[in-house]
């Protein structure tokens, strides 16, 4: 193919176009399936969760709701916001930071029977990060308690 | 003192910036370039490379009247850790950012002779521009300098995950690539302001492009290779934010480095490669402001604070729209490049450039996608790993196909592309492909496609040496087939680790063993041991295959000043594979949580990540050899 200077500039500047739509079409359809949504309990407590689908779940642990299982890897522990609670099992060394009353992100999918399985556990890393989704999290409850109070 | 005479420097350091901005602008009518905006830009990297000192000064004298020092450092720490706590912070990685802006400036001022003086005067007052926003966010949103009072008797300690070897020299290394693309970026509109964008222009760019990539690979790799092994999870990439920061600009920087090529040795795709100029230090900007804005979710961005991400935010928009506009309104006026037939050597890099393009818009999707989502609806996303892999690694397999192709095909045009030295490397692949169905039935596809194209690619990078008189081969022909040689290994390595990767998480009591791959783990027991600034609990695990006996010792780590618990894994490489083990925590019952991973071959992902890298480094000293001797050659000739 001899283009002209013109037809060849054309013929790129089609190309390039083509290339960047593409990128476009391939990012949208990876989205659409495979971003998680931030849901808190009471997100889920309103129905505003898929069961199946790729999630995050933020709140804090439930006081005491910690158990661990026979098989000394797995726990199961409940995520609360205040009004909702989200019954959770993750099977794994869980991070450094996770304790009762502390915030957490858990990564997973929800079950049919309302049981969230997680296969990442997010706790701060250290007393300065804090994911911003948890910050408003704990913002939201200190007006709560405030006005409560 | 030291302190107020940092502060100083980088007061000075800014005036001298606007006085260079101020030549450029001025033009001719205030005299010469290099009599005044030369000494300019020499002055200013001396004095903020003074100003960086001055900090690192602070920081190992631990003077606690240093705002900065007090919030992110601590007396008991190791030497080394307050040396590199002077970066592992948000102003004081600001300020190295822009003590690297500047001394590559001076050194752009001291070493381009080849280009006119108008583009050089163009250049430099770009350059000037940048640096002077920079100054101005350092001084206003975020003075490294400030004082405390009254002063602490304590400091509040570094985040222990940033008390690693790796971590002290990762961040100089990223950042003297981000900002060598400044260079690249400043030349691009020298060039755009003066219509001047030939061949002289890229073989100026050139080593700066070719010095920021080689920085930014080994950047990436041993940032990569950090996350592996201090954060106990396993994993090589996450695709978080932070790293995607880093990638973006990297993506870039390569397609940059592949039509610089062309335009330096062909006169060809001249729009493009001034396009991608701008790009490659874009993405360095977005970069930064996506890590310092505190915008996403990431491990790294300990700088939550609006104002200052609005500051970078308004920089961002001022340069890359600027930029963009010039881009614009000038690129029609460039010179028509000189042309080629779609099958040629520029055929398959413009196409190698769209990948990069693809990849890196993708990932540019990704990363800011859950911003956009958040700003429109209120919903909260979060974009990962599934994401990334699978809109990321067909497109790596093309490009990696590209690669088998393209070294071989000749310059300008190819009426018969030479097909019978490409069929020995996809003879390679399709006999991988079929091995791998027989010794690794139950794999991936896509792993199972990268150790077929990994085979294949490892053959065809050596294809260019063919024929040729090795000892007469430039050094930069070296360097392209070690860097191809690095893709191919590299890719061998990913395949391998999410193919081969066995993973046991046991709870064990001690004399008890688990196995993971062909190892067999004894857990020995536990003992405390103590560090300079730390206390642990140190596992003892004697590790068997066969007549091979080695021992582990995982830690879980508590520190007191921030009070964090860390784990620190044990990872031994061997011939296959590496074995990596994480101590857990002690369940009520005594028994003790434990996680082993066998990773054959994993170590090639960073030792390709070095040898694409190496391969750079060899073209930059190979172009730099050969050009002082044409200068010395033609200097004699003269004489």
């Amino acid at each position: 193919m001899s283009a002209s200077p013109k037809n060849q500039r054309l013929v790129l500047v089609a190309v390039a176009i083509v290339a960047l739509v593409g990128a476009t079409l391939l990012a949208m359809w990876g989205l659409a399936g495979k971003a998680a949504y931030f849901r808190t309990p009471q997100d889920i407590a309103a129905g505003r969760a898929e069961v199946g689908q790729p999630l995050r779940l933020g709140g804090m642990v439930k006081a005491g709701s910690i158990v661990k299982q026979p098989d000394g890897v797995s726990i199961r522990f409940t995520v609360t916001d205040g009004p909702a609670d989200v019954p959770v099992l993750f099977r794994g060394i869980v991070p450094d930071l996770f304790k009762e009353r502390g915030g957490v992100v858990a990564e997973g999918r929800l079950q049919a029977n309302g049981l969230f399985v997680a296969d990442n556990i997010l706790a701060k890393h250290d007393e300065r990060y804090m994911p911003p989704q948890m910050g408003n999290l704990q913002a939201e409850q200190k007006t709560r308690e405030t006005v409560e109070k | 003192m030291i302190a107020e005479a940092g502060l100083a420097a980088l007061w000075l350091a800014a005036a001298l910036a606007l006085l260079q901005l101020g030549v450029a602008v001025a033009g001719p009518r205030i005299g010469d370039v290099r009599g005044i905006a030369v000494p300019a830009a020499v002055a200013q990297g001396l004095l903020t490379l003074f100003a960086f000192a001055a900090l690192i000064a602070l920081f190992v004298r631990t003077d606690l009247s240093v705002q900065l020092v007090a919030a992110n450092s601590h007396s008991l720490k190791p030497f080394i850790y307050r040396f590199s706590g002077a970066w592992g912070n948000h102003e004081g990685s600001m300020l190295l950012w822009v003590t690297v802006l500047a001394v590559a400036g001076a050194a752009l001022a001291l070493l381009e002779r080849r280009l006119p003086a108008e583009t050089i005067r163009a250049t430099l007052g770009a350059q000037a521009a940048l640096a002077l926003g920079f100054f101005a966010f350092l001084l206003i949103a975020s003075n490294p300098f400030a004082r405390l009072y009254p002063a602490p008797a304590e400091g509040q300690g570094l985040n222990p995950l940033l008390q690693d070897p790796g971590l002290a020299f990762h961040p100089p290394t990223l950042y003297l690539g981000y900002v060598g693309l400044s260079v690249a970026f400043s030349l691009a509109v020298g060039a755009l302001i003066t219509r001047d964008v030939g061949p002289a222009l890229a073989r100026a760019m050139r080593p700066w492009v070719l010095g920021a990539w080689v920085l930014l690979t080994l950047g990436i790799t041993a940032g990569s290779y950090w996350a592996y092994y201090e954060l106990g999870w396993g994993g090589w990439w996450f695709w978080d934010p932070v790293e995607n920061a880093s990638l973006m600009p990297w993506l870039a920087a390569t397609a940059l480095l592949h039509s610089v090529n062309v335009l330096a040795a062909r006169g060809g795709l001249r729009a493009w490669t001034i396009m991608l100029a701008v790009v490659a230090f874009s993405m360095s900007m977005v970069g930064t402001f996506l890590v310092r804005s505190g915008i996403l979710t990431s491990v790294h961005s300990f700088a939550i604070d609006p104002r200052r991400g609005t500051f970078i935010l308004g920089l961002l928009v001022l340069y890359v729209g600027g930029a963009l506009a010039l881009f614009a309104w000038r690129i029609g006026t460039v010179r028509e490049g000189a042309r080629f037939n779609l099958v040629s050597r520029e055929g398959a890099l413009v196409a190698n450039n769209l990948l990069l393009s693809v990849i890196l818009g993708t990932v540019f999707v990704g990363t800011l996608y859950p911003i956009f989502v958040e700003g429109l609806t209120g919903d909260k996303i979060s974009v990962g790993p599934p994401y990334f892999n699978a809109v990321s690694g067909p497109i790596v397999l093309l490009l990696a196909l590209l690669l088998f192709i393209g070294p071989l095909l000749n310059w300008r045009f190819d009426r018969r592309p030479n097909l019978r030295r490409i069929a020995l490397p996809l003879c390679v692949a399709v006999l991988a492909l079929v091995a791998t169905f027989i010794w690794a039935g139950t794999i991936g596809l896509l792993p199972r496609l990268g150790l077929a194209m990994a085979a294949g690619l490892a053959v065809a990078a050596f294809l260019p040496l063919v024929g040729r008189h090795l000892g007469r081969t430039p050094l930069a022909t070296w360097g392209m087939v070690i860097s191809h040689l690095g893709v191919a290994v590299a890719i061998a390595g990913a395949a391998s680790d999410s193919a081969f990767t066995r993973e046991t998480l046991t709870a064990v009591r001690v004399g008890e063993s688990a196995s993971v791959g062909p190892w067999s783990v004894r857990f020995a027991g536990v003992e405390p041991v103590a560090g300079p600034n730390w206390t642990a609990v140190e596992g003892h695990l004697v590790a068997t295959r066969g007549d091979a006996r080695e021992t582990f010792a995982p830690q879980s780590r508590a520190f007191s000043d921030p009070p964090t618990e860390t784990n620190e894994a044990a990872i031994r490489t061997f011939v296959d594979g590496q074995l990596y083990t994480v101590l857990g925590r002690q369940e009520s019952d005594g028994r003790w949580q434990l996680r082993l991973w066998w990773k054959p071959m994993v170590t090639l992902i960073w030792l390709g990540g070095f040898l694409i890298a190496f391969g750079g480094a060899l073209a930059l000293v190979g172009r730099w050899w050969r050009e002082r001797r044409q200068r010395i050659r033609a200097e004699e000739a003269f004489a």
